[in-house]
């Protein structure tokens, strides 16, 4: 079977791409393994919610309509938002295909899928950035009799036992999981790494929309200096709730969380933690006050500030004078544990050598080291945005003329050859 | 930020660090150092450590001069105080890499620091090492370091340095994690 473009996952990246491509028309299909919007509907936790604000929610000519655009969605509101959108662009989406293999191939590349092959002049990887969860090598030796789970097999506090849980991992999967347990009454020690803090609300503003608005999340990823450090960055400790709480550690510290610093290994059952909470927590403070001064320079530099509340900055984050350094596994204190310790994604379908020694896809700006292939939806790959829904409008956007161009190149070199 | 016109000298190199940190993020092997010493029993709790060589960038490399370090216990301990107790090394190797951090932060930030001082103080139970409590660890249960710097900077950027010294420091991280120690007799 041939097609022009072969989009990998019917996401909100995929479908973006497939809408641009069908307003060029552009012949392509979206291979979707399961059905449209997958993930947000079977691979997260139940109360899982957008950290972004519904308004904030913008695919190619698709926005929230909903009556609560301050709010923020479920995962199965998202997925049903995900899915009308398919629906409403006429996306020609092959669910229930499994992509096998990508190569290269004559002019092209070669899909397989468990439904087929198909030919193509380009492919864009869409199949997301967070595939699965990245669990650190000590989990080997959590002792046995402790039970262990991915956010991948987390659903909601009545899963677990009655038992004492700890988190490893405090970015946002880990102090929304964390908070959820405490209010579930369980004992709850949270292990503590790099980590970017984050108020919901600031000036009576939610912090997206300062984000927004002051150009943050549209900086560009040839404009910082270390963009694999920025890359690497983890999500802000935000959720999304009625209350527009805010999940920072000291929100955590006062429902009575204990916060420990990065587990740094487990020998004879003993979690042994870091030394580095206190710096941690202070490098994340800094962090926060500069993003708080980008935000209240710009309000001062548009005249948005006038009429708000005045600028403040948040107490710094508590840390105990002598935080533990290790707690015994085998004591019964802790029942549960769960690895809040980042996501990663799966190529490994993928044979083109576009890989680089970490497993991370190499590209410029989502034009991938291969030509004709492009990647999407993945962090910072063109924005600081691009991991949102909103990041994949804007960089589909800029790919899709990328892709149109190759296309276009290859078309005029073909013509040119033939005289 | 500066005053004058003059550009920031901190005395560090940035630009030989920025070029070692390119070309050996795709050269693995040139990256992997051993650093050594070796050390002699004089008497008693004395012992002297020296420190000429080391291993680095794919061959091996000496210091200037050799260097020479006396170790023992003070008097208090029943002992003759020939030199610094090792603990007390192990808080100059802690205020000595924190310190060369902030100044190599300091350079790549273009803050020109005027003066830069540490104390630094580190608690200990000694029924750790004299084996009379169990629970007691033999190290230290707490350290502290202070810094006091003069620099033109905000507070806050001056925070930042301390901070992002702390999170590139070998020795800050050998103390905060565990290491793997291994100790043989040949």
């Amino acid at each position: 079977m041939r097609t022009t473009t072969v989009v990998v996952g019917a996401g909100q990246s995929g479908l973006a791409m497939s809408q641009l491509l069908s307003a060029r028309s552009i012949d392509h299909i979206v291979l979707e393994r399961d059905e449209v919007a997958h993930a947000w509907r079977s691979e997260r936790w139940d109360s899982l919610r957008t950290l972004t604000p519904n308004w904030q929610c913008r695919l190619p000519g698709h926005g929230y309509a909903g009556d609560d655009p301050d709010g923020f969605m479920t995962a199965l509101e998202v997925a049903n938002f995900i899915t009308d959108y398919a629906k409403a662009t006429a996306a020609p989406v092959l669910s229930g295909t499994t992509v096998l293999s990508v190569r290269r191939a004559d002019d092209g590349y070669l899909v397989a899928t468990d439904q087929g092959a198909w030919h193509c002049r380009t492919v864009v990887l869409a199949s997301g950035a967070f595939n699965r969860p990245k669990v650190p090598a000590v989990a080997g030796a959590v002792p046995s009799g402790i039970t262990t789970l991915t956010p991948f097999d987390y659903r909601n506090p009545d899963q677990l036992g009655e038992g004492g849980v700890m988190v490893v991992g405090a970015s946002a999967t880990g102090v929304q999981i964390a908070a959820e347990l405490r209010r579930s009454g369980r004992e709850v020690v949270v292990s503590v790494g790099e980590h970017v803090r984050g108020p919901r609300a600031y000036r009576g503003r939610d912090i997206h929309w300062w984000m927004e608005a002051a150009g943050v999340l549209d900086e560009r990823y040839d404009e910082v200096d270390d963009i694999v450090r920025a890359r690497r960055v983890p999500s802000m400790q935000l959720a999304g709730s009625d209350e527009r709480s805010t999940f920072d550690l000291n929100a955590l510290t006062r429902s009575g969380v204990q916060l420990v610093g990065r587990l740094a290994g487990i020998n004879d059952g003993r979690a042994q933690f870091s030394g580095s909470l206190r710096n941690k927590c202070e490098l994340a403070d800094l962090k926060l006050g500069r993003l708080l001064d980008t935000i209240d320079d710009w309000a001062v530099a548009s005249g948005t500030g006038d009429g708000l509340p005045a600028p403040h900055r948040f107490e710094p984050t508590a840390v105990d004078a002598a935080p533990r350094l290790d707690l015994d596994l085998r004591s019964g204190e802790i029942e549960t544990v769960i690895w809040a310790t980042g996501f990663r994604p799966d190529y490994s379908w993928l044979e083109v050598p576009v890989l680089d020694d970490k497993g991370a896809v190499r590209h410029d700006g989502g034009v991938v080291d291969s030509p004709g292939m492009y990647l999407i939806g993945t962090p910072f790959l063109r924005r600081r945005k691009s991991s949102f829904i909103d990041g994949s409008r804007a960089d589909a956007e800029d790919l899709v003329c990328e892709l149109t161009s190759f296309l276009d190149n290859r078309a005029s070199r073909r013509a040119t050859q033939h005289h | 930020m500066t005053t004058t016109d003059t550009p920031v000298d901190n005395g560090v190199n940035v630009e030989a660090l920025l070029g070692a940190r390119t070309a050996l993020t795709g050269a693995p092997e040139a990256a992997q150092f051993q650093w050594r010493a070796s050390c002699e029993w004089q008497n008693g709790t004395h012992s002297r450590s020296t420190v000429e060589g080391f291993f680095g960038l794919g061959e091996e490399q000496r210091h200037r001069t050799r260097h020479s370090f006396d170790a023992d216990h003070p008097e208090i301990f029943a002992s003759q105080d020939n030199g610094v107790t090792p603990v007390e090394y192990v808080l100059v190797a802690l205020a000595s890499c924190l310190t060369a951090g902030v100044a190599a932060v300091a350079q790549n930030r273009d803050i020109q620091l005027r003066s830069v001082s540490a104390t630094i103080e580190g608690a200990m139970d000694v029924r750790g090492i004299l084996g009379a409590d169990s629970d007691v660890r033999n190290g230290y249960s707490d350290i502290k370091v202070t810094y006091k710097v003069d620099a033109d900077a905000s507070p806050d950027d001056i925070k930042a340095l301390v901070a992002q010294s702390q999170k590139r420091s070998a020795v800050y991280d050998i103390i905060t994690n565990p290491t793997n120690v291994s100790v043989e007799v040949s």
